[in-house]
């Protein structure tokens, strides 16, 4: 830096830069500094959207089996009822399928309304009694879904 | 709103928007429907009752409505995923999209006599 130019961001136009005279140096945007808390968060946004895709490939075969079974084959929805149920879940096949289903249709839609809540609601205030909501009703579904699916008894009366 | 400002998108964004919306729906009845399966538990006839209301015909026309947003959101979403991990995908998301919209009308027509065929028996007699 000469001594006609004593500030760094002087004498823009027009300076000749070279080795002797170099430019300003200007940090990248978004660089990590003395002053950057050390931790991140990890890849967790990493993981949920790896985990949207890999759980709607198998979410495709085992909700369009479900379609199949109960809305279309030996009469659609008019055939349902207690006894259907009992004849599918006296199969463990049909009570794995239910529980998978279950448990990755439930994380893959909460994560989905998480990013939804994430993206529309813009009060700090706001979004933590959604997220909240919809973490404790989604905990709920899945325990109460997976305590009927284990505890069924066909015999109940 | 002055003329011309409102962005009205194109394939990407209204099959973002579309792919939002059915989510949203299908979680929805996800909630009320692990509840209402959860009525085994309770007595063989509670189950039965809520059921029957399954097959009334206006929560059959309803069901058609959830069997179309989740042919979209699994069509759509294997779209996604195509754009995502296959290298041609940007390339081709358009030709995608329509790729989906066929296949999605085509399953649903075929699926208006499984679907809605009791409810018309139910109104209109067998």
């Amino acid at each position: 830096m000469s001594a006609e130019t004593p500030s760094a961001i002087g004498a823009v136009e027009g300076a000749a830069y070279g080795p002797d005279n170099p430019a300003p140096y200007i940090e990248p945007p978004r660089k990590r500094t003395g002053r950057t808390p050390r931790s991140t968060r990890g890849n967790f946004e990493m993981a949920a959207w790896l985990f949207m895709r890999l759980s709607g490939v198998v979410l495709v075969v085992l909700v369009i089996g479900h379609l199949l079974i109960q809305l279309v084959l030996d009469g659609g929805v008019s055939k349902i009822g207690f006894a259907f149920v009992a004849g599918r879940w006296a199969n463990p096949f049909w009570q794995v399928w239910d529980l998978l289903m279950l448990w990755l249709a439930m994380l893959h839609g909460a994560n989905g309304l998480r990013t939804v809540i994430n993206d529309y609601a813009e009060r700090p205030n706001t979004r933590l009694w959604l997220k909240g909501l919809l973490y404790t009703a989604t905990v709920f579904t899945i325990l109460l879904g997976t305590l009927v699916i284990f505890t069924f008894d066909p015999n109940i009366r | 709103m002055p003329a011309g400002t409102l962005y009205r998108g194109r394939e990407g964004m209204w099959s973002w928007v579309a792919h939002r919306v059915t989510g949203v729906l299908i979680f929805f009845f996800l909630f009320v429907h692990v509840l209402d399966t959860a009525l085994v538990r309770v007595s063989p006839e509670a189950y039965d009752e809520v059921v029957a209301t399954y097959k009334t015909p206006i929560v059959a026309l309803l069901e058609y409505g959830l069997v179309a947003a989740i042919l979209f959101h699994a069509l759509n979403g294997l779209r996604v995923i195509a754009v995502d991990f296959w290298s041609k995908g940007p390339r081709y998301q358009k030709q995608m999209l329509w790729t989906v919209m066929g296949i999605w009308v085509v399953l649903m027509a075929g699926a208006v006599y499984p679907v809605l065929g009791h409810a018309a028996r139910e109104l209109f007699g067998s």
